[in-house]
């Protein structure tokens, strides 16, 4: 399970540094560098676009998983370079923005755009392949889950735009529920496809979600 | 209280609908026309929801310009734009103002419309919104609380007999039918051949089927129906057939197409009524039903006629 991100556009990112002379930059050690949108090298390119815009880069690090709560201890050993910045700018998904701004004191930017928790199927391409809904369909739909595969995220079968097994929305996408019908009568479990999904339970936990180990 | 729309199924009689679309803004003079034309000429008029996730006039207000004017309404609710809340407000809203008759649909995709940035709700898909109906109609709301006042609907659904695979297309079917579905208008379809093998299949089903009839305006616009809109094939003898009409004649050509097609539909008693979709040109609508040799014993509007027996 990777956070897949996405660089924001140069121009956004300048917009919100716009009053920042003297910036930290802080990568992430997982899944920004397996994405390449905040490993060692696109931190160093950042550093330099920003210095190339007058801007002080007082220091720079990656942290090897900047979402865990070793953070905090990776921040406070480079106080020395973060105390006189005005700002951060992080590039970690928002689970690592989150975790830095708890405990930098100071004002923290994303650099990245957080599109999904997705995996990796093949070099370089991942999927979302669950939208962690709160309760999982998946033993009934051949482990495909359709409120994530499926576009309109439909329970009870495909809808009228599907063709020749892809989505009117992308012809390159493939239509969950073509998927699914083919891995169920693959396993000889057509009947599960016959079985009618009430409505779903979009209040199973709350937002903002959050539990409590018993 | 049971819809004309209703009886008018259950009479056995080749049924006529057809259907408007809202316009962008409140200028709503040309469907009204379209209305006024069409009322007495067909046994219900659908008014589209936002179609192709474009935002509109809604269906809502269309159906209840027909109902003022004295026709009978198919209100269009796509699973789109509202959570299941809204829905059934509008159900209620619809059944107190005497529309009786629903077209359930999942609705497309936001994405392919005009606010290509708006939320798709799709809280309920159509199946769960045939089941809601039925569900307001034994008097509680999907809540489980009681509804004051009673609602009926004759409610329908929509089918691809084009669709590829088919399979999955027909477990839906089935699975509208037991969740209540009583007709079912279907995509648009010219391969008469395969539409009768699917009849075939759905004759084993109580549901009254109505064949989809969209016009071709033109030899380019059949040939991009088929290479662009999902479960829509249009056999190359149309194409060539719209292509061969003379300059300027390919809309007359189109026309006759739709007539001898529902002709056919009718003479051999395929299915049980067309749904004729005319994309635009609802002003020609009229002439199809003369292609087809409908209309020549259809009633002036206002009189108590049989439009098609």
């Amino acid at each position: 399970m990777k956070s897949i991100t996405k660089q924001k556009p140069f121009d956004e990112i300048k917009q919100q540094l716009d009053n920042f002379g003297r910036v930290f930059i802080m990568g992430c050690g997982t899944c920004a560098t397996m994405t390449k949108t905040g490993g060692r090298e696109e931190v160093l390119e950042m550093k330099k676009r920003l210095e190339e815009l007058d801007k002080l880069v007082t220091g720079w690090a990656v942290i090897p998983t900047a979402c865990d709560e070793m953070t905090e201890v990776a921040l406070r050993e480079m106080d020395d370079s973060i105390r006189n910045v005005h700002g951060l700018l992080v590039m970690a998904c928002a689970l690592g923005v989150h975790r830095v701004s708890l405990y930098a004191g100071k004002p923290v930017i994303p650099a990245l755009d957080t599109l999904f928790i997705g995996m990796e199927e093949s070099p370089g391409h991942f999927y979302e392949v669950c939208a962690q809904c709160g309760h999982c369909v998946l033993g009934e739909t051949a482990g495909i889950c359709p409120l994530t595969t499926c576009h309109k995220g439909l329970l009870n079968g495909p809808c009228g735009g599907t063709n020749n097994g892809k989505c009117e929305v992308d012809k390159e996408k493939d239509c969950a529920w073509t998927l699914i019908y083919q891995r169920l009568k693959d396993q000889g479990r057509l009947d599960l496809m016959r079985k009618y999904h009430h409505p779903k339970n979009y209040q199973v936990v709350p937002r903002p979600k959050m539990t409590k180990l018993a | 209280m049971t819809s004309n729309f209703k009886q008018r199924l259950e009479s056995g009689k080749f049924v006529v609908t057809s259907e408007i679309s809202p316009p962008k803004g409140t200028n709503i003079e040309k469907i009204l026309h379209h209305i006024d034309l069409l009322i007495g000429k067909v046994d219900a008029l659908n008014v589209t929801d936002h179609q192709s996730s474009v935002m509109r006039f809604p269906s809502l207000g269309g159906c209840l310009a027909i109902k003022e004017r004295g026709g009978e309404p198919i209100l269009q609710m796509t699973c789109r734009d509202r959570n299941r809340i809204a829905l059934q407000a509008e159900l209620l809203l619809a059944s107190s103002r005497g529309i009786s008759n629903v077209l359930c649909l999942t609705g497309d995709a936001v994405v392919v419309g005009d606010h290509k940035e708006a939320k798709g709700v799709f809280d309920l898909d159509s199946l769960q919104l045939l089941s809601t109906i039925r569900q307001m109609e034994s008097g509680k709301d999907l809540g489980g609380n009681d509804l004051d006042g009673k609602i009926a609907f004759c409610a329908g659904a929509i089918v691809t007999p084009e669709a590829k695979p088919i399979e999955p297309q027909l477990i839906k079917f089935e699975k509208k039918v037991e969740a209540g579905a009583e007709f079912f208008q279907t995509q648009a379809i010219y391969d008469l051949d395969n539409f009768a093998k699917f009849m075939q299949y759905a004759r084993q089903f109580a549901v009254k089927i109505l064949a989809g009839i969209v016009l071709l305006s033109s030899a380019k616009m059949a040939k991009y129906m088929t290479d662009n809109v999902p479960g829509i094939f249009v056999p190359q003898y149309l194409i060539d057939e719209l292509a061969s009409s003379p300059k300027g004649g390919a809309l007359n050509k189109g026309i006759e197409i739709a007539g001898r097609m529902i002709a056919t539909l009718k003479k051999e008693a395929l299915c049980d009524g067309v749904h004729i979709m005319a994309i635009g040109r609802e002003e020609v609508v009229p002439n199809i039903l003369e292609a087809a040799e409908l209309s020549s014993k259809a009633p002036a509007p206002q009189s108590q006629g049989d439009p098609s027996s």
